[in-house]
């Protein structure tokens, strides 16, 4: 309780020394507009329902390229880290690719694949593919040796030592490499949004983005607001029951 | 096949080893980790080896568990050559090595749900049984990081005795302990020794945890690593670490143990 008021002590304050410099004309409210114009403009995009509709889109595209180069990513990453064929070839690729800003992929995507869905899938899948390959490799190549030994022993081998022994003994990294994944799909749909316009659906970053053309300031930073609560949502929802269930079992710290 | 018949002790296994020989390359340097070494061991004996670090006590133990294999030589279980890790030997390692993310009970499951003919709740009466034997009962669904270290131990020996094997091979279990955990240990693994009738090899550089423990001390020297001499200790269980007669049987083997080690300086060259 103590921690939520102070929370909410800080972001109201936020609000009140926002709204004051506007007030004071401080800032010029062309620019930025006052805190009351932009919860309007929001209430009047949830209410007509333009809001929802740019949200579903996006988040649509993305939990689908996401989820893509989640599925893909994490076999690829067990096969590098278990052969040196694959680490020598695929998993170079992904070091290297991985460096790569996930945005310098839309121009390519925009020339291979037209102002379409799919161009939109592909920046969003090479945005996580590689983190999640990198991040599962080096999850593996963590583990103690004695868990694999102490497994043999047992009458664990081949198949069953991967998916009951690395794969579990790897998850922390395997839970931070979703969660790098999921960051940079979320930043390079972002920029392909805004950077292009899709006639198969309005995204979010197409309403900032008519923002921006109509110089309506409160629309941009509105939809700003939503897509850092999306941001915060898909973190609370998808990755910190993980990351609790983690810290609780190993023993990490977790606050 | 029943939990009953389960639990029934598995009969105990005479291990003979003959003439393995092993050698490491590291940084370019050949070590001769075991020179042709043999040992038999009885059913239901149990056997510490002892020796100072490098003198390849863990190696065999390792090619006894099927982990590593030998340059030369066999090692026979009941006669059958010994190729590979089986349900038969469990081996217990100087860390833990449980699995932080199962709990207490899982950990002793793992090697059970490996095991064909029960079904998962007779696993679990089972795993609670080894669980029960060495004291850990209350805490079936702890986390092992919130375990000591001498409870991660008894896990570990549970984990270990739960696929009902006919060999122990243990790798400097206690050493890690503080001595206090350790002599409780002592206690518990001698009572646990005359209810389960294993076959024990048992590693160890302590001389006193060696008499305390074993029916048979069997002495190595490093450089290569080779049997020296063997102690056969007859003192009447439950045997205490601080008594006198095991004192003096441990300064007997210290005072042989020492004339085996070469001066370092012989070594380096």
């Amino acid at each position: 309780m103590k921690r939520f008021l102070s929370a909410a002590a800080f972001f109201a304050g936020l609000l009140v020394i926002w709204e004051v410099l506007v007030r004071l004309k401080i800032w010029s409210p062309v620019l930025v507009p006052s805190p009351f114009t932009v919860s309007e403009y929001l209430l009047g995009a949830v209410r007509d329902g333009s809001l929802a509709a740019a949200a579903w889109v996006t988040i649509k595209r993305l939990v689908l390229g996401y989820t893509f180069g989640i599925v893909v990513g994490l076999p690829i990453g067990l096969l590098t880290a278990r052969f040196k064929v694959w680490q020598d070839t695929l998993g170079l690729l992904a070091l290297g690719l991985q460096t790569l800003p996930s945005v310098c992929w839309v121009p390519l995507a925009l020339i291979w694949f037209g102002q379409t869905e799919t161009a939109m899938f592909f920046v969003v899948v090479m945005g996580t593919l590689w983190s999640m390959i990198i991040a599962t490799d080096n999850g593996v190549r963590n583990i103690p040796p004695i868990y694999a030994r102490a497994a043999r022993t047992m009458g664990s081998k081949g198949l069953h030592t991967w998916i009951k022994v690395m794969l579990p003994a790897s998850l922390p990294f395997i839970v931070g490499g979703m969660k790098q994944g999921w960051a940079f799909a979320w930043r390079s749909l972002m920029a392909a949004e805004i950077y292009v316009t899709i006639l198969s659906g309005f995204g979010l970053g197409h309403l900032l983005h008519y923002g921006r053309e109509l110089n309506a300031m409160e629309q941009v930073i509105g939809v700003m607001f939503v897509i850092v609560v999306i941001g915060l949502l898909a973190d609370k929802i998808m990755f910190s029951p993980w990351e609790r269930f983690l810290h609780h079992r190993w023993g990490t710290q977790g606050k | 096949m029943t939990v009953q018949t389960e639990l029934t002790n598995a009969a105990p296994s005479k291990l003979s080893i003959s003439a393995i020989t092993k050698r490491f390359r590291a940084r370019g340097t050949e070590v001769h980790a075991l020179d042709r070494v043999s040992l038999e061991i009885a059913e239901g004996e149990f056997v510490c080896l002892l020796g100072p670090s490098g003198c390849g006590k863990s190696t065999l133990l390792n090619i006894a568990a099927g982990l590593d294999s030998a340059d030369e030589g066999e090692i026979f279980s009941d006669g059958k050559k010994i190729d590979g890790p089986g349900r038969d030997r469990m081996v217990m390692f100087q860390e833990s090595a449980l699995f932080p993310w199962l709990d207490v009970i899982d950990n002793v499951m793992f090697g059970l749900k490996l095991k064909p003919g029960l079904t998962n709740p007779e696993r679990r009466e089972v795993a609670h049984f080894y669980l029960k034997l060495v004291g850990l009962d209350k805490f079936l669904h702890a986390n092992i990081h919130e375990l000591s270290g001498g409870m991660k131990q008894r896990v570990a020996l549970a984990r270990a005795l739960a696929p009902n094997p006919r060999v122990l091979l243990m790798d400097e279990p206690f050493a890690a302990l503080d001595a206090l955990t350790r002599e409780q240990l002592y206690g518990d693994l001698q009572r646990i020794q005359q209810q389960r009738q294993k076959t024990i090899v048992f590693v160890t550089h302590n001389v006193r945890e060696a008499v305390c423990l074993g029916d048979r001390v069997v002495l190595f020297s490093p450089h290569p690593g080779r049997i020296q001499e063997q102690f056969r200790i007859t003192l009447p269980r439950p045997r205490d670490i601080n008594s006198v007669d095991l004192a003096e049987h441990a300064t007997e083997i210290t005072k042989a143990l020492k004339g085996y080690i070469k001066p370092e300086a012989e070594v380096a060259e």
